[in-house]
């Protein structure tokens, strides 16, 4: 059986006060939960303060590029479907640097979990708008404040038709923890965007902004109707939903290759047949 | 030229058929035990323009590059008279549609409309020009055969209609044959081109992972692969971007499994960051560039060498690699398998630098002796079994042993940030100059196990031609060209530019009188290389930038000024 504590403490370079510790406890609850030891898990990371995440607990991790996660999380699938892999990193990182390995995730639906620690903020670089930061967000870098609209990826992917979209909280760990649980399980290409104060860079959506407007979804809404999921992912503002927000059945990525690539060998014969093409 | 070849262009229009015809020709030269050497002239578009497909072909093993000019021209347009007319040999047989304005000495006017429909009509003119060269007409129908064979096989009767009649109008015509002799030996040879072999390579070496974003010269090699997926036991997947391509091929070999990508230079641009993490994470990955001329969009379907120096240093930060230049075919295929022996061995991106010239060119070439061949092993079954496992401990060589992820139950921390030996993130100063150094100590291997530059020709000669990659067939054949007993030439070819070793070479240079470095770029980037590395500046460059392939005709009319 496997325990929170088979993954290990390590000490962080967070602020106190982080949102990023509670997300850190329920991703490894949800590991627990799910009954999967460190080394059957992949966790892909890219660069900055959520992508530091994997190294606070024991797991296999690639911590690669800004923005260049899902790639490598899609080749290591693909070499070995047997590994769980799952990418943990900012809105930067996925929704800007990367904002085209999003778009062609969630087309490949490929099984991979991405977690988005969004905190409308570059913390790491401290403090410059990301892609979800509100409109009129006044940071150094743009003093007159964010001109262009947020990005909201929970609706772009249910429009896209995600198997998998869901939008948690860091101030509501145990509701998140069964969040990503469900993503890991859901076979397929499954995404949490996870609402993160971060105390040190982001005086606007603080902890009690999300709190005041965030709001679960109950057993009354359906999250397999499409059109209702399209305008409850598109709230947001003064009333923000959480909770499992769109899921749906479709066709997951075949593999072709059930048993890890490493453990194959070159068919000599199968080759020879195919050099002999060229005579 | 000296030697006996005969040069076969076929032009027309993109969609005329003129790869068809081609191609056919070119393996039922094959079939009859003839030397060739394919270059393919087209633009950036899918209809219109013009093209043409060229054969040198010779019955003997010694010619190793394309010719420029013309004994056989083969138009299926007339505009296709009119662009190369001025390349035509003096004794140059033309094959063209009676229609046509075709004036003077060798001119066959074809009466193509008798001979087939229109949309056969590139099949008629394969059969004279076949018929023209001597060919046997079962060992064309043969290749038609299994040309449309199994696709449609209702094309193949039609096609070998049209080649009889076109046969036989030949043989009843008054035309001027040019037909070749008999081939020196009867062996069976492979027509591939260089694209084609370094994927055959890569496969025997143990690829399993191909990533790629469509780019001319270097989508076939893609091609290739996707089409022997199934087969192989292969993933190819054509990837959103190429920053998504070369990290894919890291994910993959972060996972345990030989990766390779394969672009140009556009393509590579986009890589370069990832080249740096596959460095610092000590991730095997091989990456194939085939160069076209550059800047920016350039001439997309051209060839160059002008990429030498942007792949030596490409991705930021210093950290060891190694670069292949194959000149042939077959260096296509060994040089392919070695660069995965090095990315393996040593960890980190190793590059074959090839060009849209040798990717394309089908040359007839030895049979790869496959079973003697073997597949690299991406983990090491003496890694320490001692807990925690440290993926980037320090060694005397530099090279960490390696476990794969999720294969035992060990865990695998690599990270694009300095780290420490277990792989998490470290800002100690120490630590990171320990690493430093453990990563740049793998260069002595790699430099250990260098491919010294080959000697060609005469031991000591008065002029040596200095040359790399794909040159190196013109240059050969020059260097032969010029040999007298007055003259002494040699030619020092470097198939692996990077890195190299001076002692291997520099008393050669040094004792030659007359050294001239022939390269397919402005700025003589190999020269340059040289003269960094050694101090040694070879002065007299031929030099090739407008988007042909350096011939033995281009390399002895530029020596002559």
């Amino acid at each position: 059986m496997v325990t929170l504590k088979d993954y290990g403490d390590y000490e962080t370079a967070w602020c106190p006060g982080c949102g990023n510790f509670s997300i850190l406890k329920a991703v490894k609850q949800a590991l627990a939960a799910a009954g999967l030891e460190p080394h059957q898990i992949l966790f892909v990371s890219g660069i900055g303060q959520a992508a530091k995440a994997p190294h606070y607990f024991n797991t296999n991790l690639f911590n690669g590029l800004h923005g260049r996660s899902l790639p490598v999380a899609t080749g290591a699938k693909l070499a070995n479907t047997r590994l769980k892999v799952i990418v943990e990193s900012g809105d930067g990182c996925n929704y800007g640097e990367g904002g085209n390995h999003f778009l062609a995730a969630v087309r490949r639906n490929i099984d991979v979990t991405l977690l988005v620690h969004n905190n409308q903020v570059y913390g790491l670089t401290k403090g410059q708008a990301s892609p979800t930061s509100n409109e009129g967000f006044v940071t150094k870098m743009q003093p007159g404040g964010v001109q262009s609209e947020p990005f909201n990826p929970v609706v772009v992917a249910v429009v896209m038709q995600a198997g998998f979209v869901a939008r948690g909280f860091a101030g509501e760990p145990d509701h998140l923890a069964d969040l990503i649980k469900q993503a890991i399980s859901h076979p397929g290409f499954s995404l949490v965007d996870i609402l993160q104060p971060c105390v040190s860079f982001n005086k606007v959506n603080t902890f009690k902004w999300y709190k005041d407007r965030s709001y679960k979804l109950d057993a009354a809404y359906n999250p397999e109707d499409w059109g209702s999921a399209i305008k409850v992912a598109a709230e947001w503002g003064e009333k923000i939903p959480i909770g499992v927000i769109y899921r749906c059945e479709r066709h997951v990525y075949n593999y072709r290759y059930p048993d890890p690539l490493v453990n194959t060998e070159v068919d000599k014969t199968a080759l020879k047949q195919i050099m002999e093409k060229y005579y | 030229m000296k030697n006996g070849a005969t040069n076969v262009m076929i032009g027309g229009e993109a969609g005329q058929g003129l790869v068809t015809v081609g191609e056919i020709l070119t393996k039922s030269l094959g079939r009859s035990g003839y030397s060739v050497v394919v270059i393919q002239d087209y633009q950036s578009r899918v209809r219109g323009g013009h093209n043409t497909y060229s054969i040198r072909v010779s019955n003997k093993e010694d010619i190793f590059a394309p010719q420029e000019s013309i004994d056989i021209l083969v138009a299926l347009n007339e505009e296709t008279l009119d662009l190369h007319r001025g390349q035509l040999g003096s004794k140059a047989v033309i094959i063209a549609d009676e229609k046509f304005a075709v004036v003077g000495k060798g001119a066959l006017g074809v009466p193509f409309s008798q001979l087939s429909e229109a949309q056969f009509s590139n099949v008629a003119a394969l059969g004279v020009a076949s018929a023209v060269l001597g060919l046997a007409e079962e060992t064309v129908a043969g290749v038609v055969s299994d040309y449309f064979g199994k696709k449609h096989p209702e094309a193949v009767e039609k096609n070998r209609q049209t080649l009889s009649k076109a046969y036989g109008w030949a043989a009843t015509s008054k035309i001027r044959f040019q037909k070749l002799r008999p081939a020196a030996t009867v062996r069976k040879t492979l027509v591939i081109n260089g694209n084609d072999a370094i994927a055959l390579g890569a496969i025997s070496a143990g690829l399993k992972f191909y990533s790629f974003y469509p780019m001319t010269p270097s989508t076939s090699i893609g091609n290739n692969l996707a089409a022997a997926s199934k087969k192989m036991g292969l993933v190819v997947e054509q990837a959103e971007d190429e920053i998504a391509a070369i990290n894919m091929a890291i994910g993959a070999s972060f996972a345990g499994v030989p990766s390779m990508v394969g672009t140009s230079g556009g393509g590579f641009a986009l890589m370069v960051e990832g080249i740096s993490v596959a460095a610092m994470t000590e991730t095997p990955v091989v990456v194939v560039v085939g160069q076209r001329p550059a800047p920016a969009t350039g001439l997309p379907t051209r060839t160059e060498q002008a990429d030498l120096e942007f792949v030596l240093h490409a991705g930021h930060g210093e950290f060891p690699r190694a670069i292949f230049s194959p000149g042939s075919i077959g260096e296509c295929f060994h040089l392919t398998r070695k660069a995965f022996q090095l990315a393996q061995k040593y960890q980190g991106p190793m590059f074959v630098l090839t060009d849209q010239y040798l990717g394309d060119s089908y040359q007839t070439t030895e049979p790869f002796d496959i079973e003697k061949l073997s597949a690299v092993k991406p983990w090491d079954e003496n890694a320490p079994s001692t807990l925690p496992y440290k993926r980037f401990a320090f060694t005397q060589t530099g090279v960490s042993p390696r476990l794969i992820p999720g294969l035992t139950g060990h865990l695998v921390v690599a990270d694009s940030d300095e780290h420490t030996e277990d792989g998490h993130i470290t800002e100690d100063l120490s630590i990171r100059k320990k690493m430093v150094e453990k990563r740049l100590r793998k260069m002595e291997g790699i430099i250990s196990e260098v491919i010294p530059p080959e000697m060609i020709g005469d031991d000591a000669p008065n002029t040596l031609l200095v040359t790399w990659g794909s040159a190196k067939g013109a240059v050969v054949e020059a260097a032969m060209s010029l040999r007298s007993p007055r003259r002494k030439v040699g030619v020092l070819h470097f198939s692996q530019v990077w890195p190299f070793v001076p002692e291997q070479f520099m008393p050669r240079m040094k004792n030659a009188k007359n050294v001239v470095c022939v390269e397919g770029n402005a700025f003589g980037q190999f020269a340059r290389l040289i003269r960094r590395e050694t101090g040694f500046h070879i002065k007299k460059k031929v030099l090739r930038y407008d988007g042909l392939p350096i011939t033995p005709e281009y390399v002895l009319s530029e020596l002559r000024q």
